[in-house]
């Protein structure tokens, strides 16, 4: 190799450090700056979405460059090479692709419309002012045969279930069950008894829900020993209903009841009738019952809302003795302050086996507890865990622990 | 039979159900909707049940001019007349076509006269609260005199008079500003207590849930034993 000589300088050993200068300079610019925070971008995964029935694809994506974006493009095309076209634009970090046909490659890019003047900078797609993502993919969308995501309602709901399966069982074989008295319960028969006394009927609203509400189902199973108390005393009952198919429902269980009761003959249609779908104007219709009637006992079992009040204020105004239940914690407080005994939430439903006094439906109610055993167990222990998470914060380990706990009582 | 074939049925159709709760595959992913749909076309054929068992209560009280028959007329032609109109869904004029049609017939009476007589219920309540707030708000004993101050602070701390009753405390102490009190009131005790009364719901239903599918409560069904 010839060396060159130039004034008696080296060009050859200056190429180095020219080099080592002019990248210095080049790297001091404002465009080289953008160049560096912008590479490498934009980072794509897209995932078939877990625990789902299929056809939707997950895209998430993050930014490793510091600037501001206006949007992102997304884009799908069914081979690599393209061509992509448009799905959606949006302003957040993920997109659900729920367009996918199971079964089939797809794959994406996502370009950013960057907000930044001295950006950089992916001409090749769609200007200046973009940058794109590497295509991700191939990926397919497939529905799943067990979601991943309600395990843990799975293993709680398994070991509840278990228990009261477990508490029926020993029931059955004969083990004494402790239930705690409850008043509201302890007092359907005396309310019966009045009304029988009195010569005034019972009216009994199972609330203005259908049959796929279970506060109804709960209301009518108490309707089957009402009735059958009410048949035995020869007591008349008024069953006005908001809902044609709780009409239906509650005579089948209406007459069967006073059939167990031996009183088949008392039984007639007419006592449980249809007024209106309509939420007041069935209140309306109700308190009109009430106070031509005068019902001795009133008995509010079910789904009730704003009409709550408006009944059993009128109930009270007329003189009846009343007892309500239902599992609307909002309506709760109108029941207890204008009603004599009201069964609080879980006390409507336990009142079909507390009023049968069988064996195995009492065991079903013991087998309830654990789960409020565990769920008291658990509230506990997250309280602490929080507490003290908060009193250390250094300690990640509580609020880690109190977060898991958190999670695993979770509905998703 | 007549009650083990209703029992076997729900046992069948709620394990299905609950099983479609964790299986997002076909056929169990839609199956909960599916059960919703057949829940609605059985409730639809339902209806002429019902509007059959309103015809036939009120019309045997106006033919046996039984007690308060009048009222009966008005429940009748009510009926009638608003399923006559729901009938002028079919037809070319502006008073027909869609129920829910600002100009269709149905929508102005269902406006005229059901909107404000439905109002008019719901305004009533004003006052059953006011009497039955009354009688609960009594200073009877140690948790009723508990209930009248919460109440009395969580109703001042909503209105603007509370607010600025208490606007002399410093913001050190905001704590005690009634509004403060009043929000600590409803976000900690009060939600602690429906949390817990939420919790037992959940089990109840659950328990009832399970005898129902394993066939133990049949109360519903008229009786208890088999």
């Amino acid at each position: 190799m010839v060396a060159v000589h130039h004034g008696g300088l080296d060009v050859r050993r200056l190429r180095l450090p020219v080099l080592f200068a002019l990248i210095a300079l080049a790297s001091a610019s404002p465009i080289a700056e953008a160049a560096r925070n912008a590479v490498p971008g934009l980072e794509l995964s897209a995932l078939d979405r877990p625990s789902d029935a299929g056809e939707i694809i997950e895209l998430n994506w993050s930014l490793t460059f510091s600037g501001k974006t206006n949007s992102f493009e997304i884009l799908r095309s069914t081979t690599r090479e393209g061509p992509f076209k448009t799905l959606a634009t949006t302003t957040k970090l993920a997109f659900l692709d729920e367009t996918t046909e199971d079964g089939v490659d797809y794959y994406y890019k996502v370009i950013a419309d960057l907000d930044m003047a001295d950006a950089v900078v992916d001409t090749t797609i769609k200007g200046s002012a973009s940058l794109a993502s590497r295509v991700a993919g191939p990926v397919q969308s497939s529905a799943q045969w067990f979601n991943w995501g309600r395990i843990n309602t799975l293993v709680i709901g398994g070991i509840v279930s278990a228990a009261i399966v477990i508490f029926i069982s020993l029931a059955k074989s004969g083990r004494k069950m402790f239930i705690r008295k409850i008043a509201g319960l302890e007092a359907v028969d005396e309310a019966i008894g009045r009304a029988t006394e009195m010569g005034r009927p019972i009216l009994f609203i199972p609330g203005i829900q259908d049959m796929d509400n279970v506060q109804t189902i709960a209301g009518l199973t108490i309707l089957a020993h009402v009735a059958k108390i009410a048949a035995e005393y020869e007591t008349p009952l008024n069953v006005p209903v908001s809902r044609s198919l709780v009409m239906t429902t509650a005579r089948e269980t209406l007459r069967e009841a006073f059939l167990a009761a031996g009183r088949p003959d008392a039984y007639n249609d007419e006592m449980v009738h249809y007024l209106t779908d309509e939420q007041f104007g069935y209140v309306a219709a109700v308190n009109g019952i009430m106070v031509r009637e005068k019902p001795a006992t009133c008995f509010y079992m079910g789904a009730f809302y704003a009409e709550s009040l408006i009944m059993a204020e009128t109930g009270h105004e007329i003189g009846a003795i009343q007892i309500a239940g239902t599992a609307q914690p909002a309506q709760l407080p109108f029941f207890v302050a204008a009603c004599d005994y009201t069964l609080i939430g879980e006390e409507l439903f336990a009142a079909s086996a507390y009023l049968s006094n069988e064996p195995k439906q009492l065991g079903s109610l013991k087998g309830q507890d654990t789960g409020k055993a565990l769920g008291m167990i658990a509230i506990g222990l997250g309280t602490l865990l929080f507490t003290l998470g908060s009193l250390f914060p250094e300690a990640d380990i509580f609020n880690s622990l109190g977060n898991m706990i958190s999670s695993v009582f979770r509905v998703r | 039979m007549r009650r083990q074939i209703p029992v076997i049925l729900t046992s069948v159709v709620g394990i299905l159900l609950v099983v479609a709760f964790f299986i997002p595959h076909e056929p169990f992913g839609t199956l909960g909707e599916d059960m919703t749909v057949f829940f609605d076309i059985v409730a639809v054929f339902a209806f002429i049940l019902g509007g059959g068992n309103l015809i036939k209560i009120h019309g045997d009280k106006i033919y046996k001019k039984s007690k308060d028959w009048q009222f009966s007329i008005v429940t009748v032609i009510g009926f009638v007349g608003m399923l006559s109109a729901g009938l002028f869904k079919i037809g070319q004029s502006d008073w027909c076509g869609a129920v829910d049609r600002p100009t269709a017939l149905f929508d102005g009476l269902y406006r005229a006269t059901f909107d404000p007589l439905m109002s008019t219920m719901y305004a009533l309540l004003a006052f059953f609260v006011a009497s039955a707030s009354f009688r609960a708000f009594r200073a009877k004993n140690r948790e009723a005199t508990i209930l009248l101050v919460s109440s009395f602070v969580v109703l001042l701390g909503r209105t603007p008079a509370g607010e600025y009753a208490t606007a002399w405390i410093p913001d050190s102490m905001s704590i005690f500003k009634i509004s403060s009190l009043a929000n600590w009131i409803m976000s900690v005790p009060n939600l602690a207590g429906q949390r817990a009364i939420l919790i037992g719901i959940a089990l109840g239903v659950a328990s009832l849930s399970l005898r129902i599918l394993l066939g133990v409560e049949r109360s519903h069904l008229g009786s208890d034993s088999e």
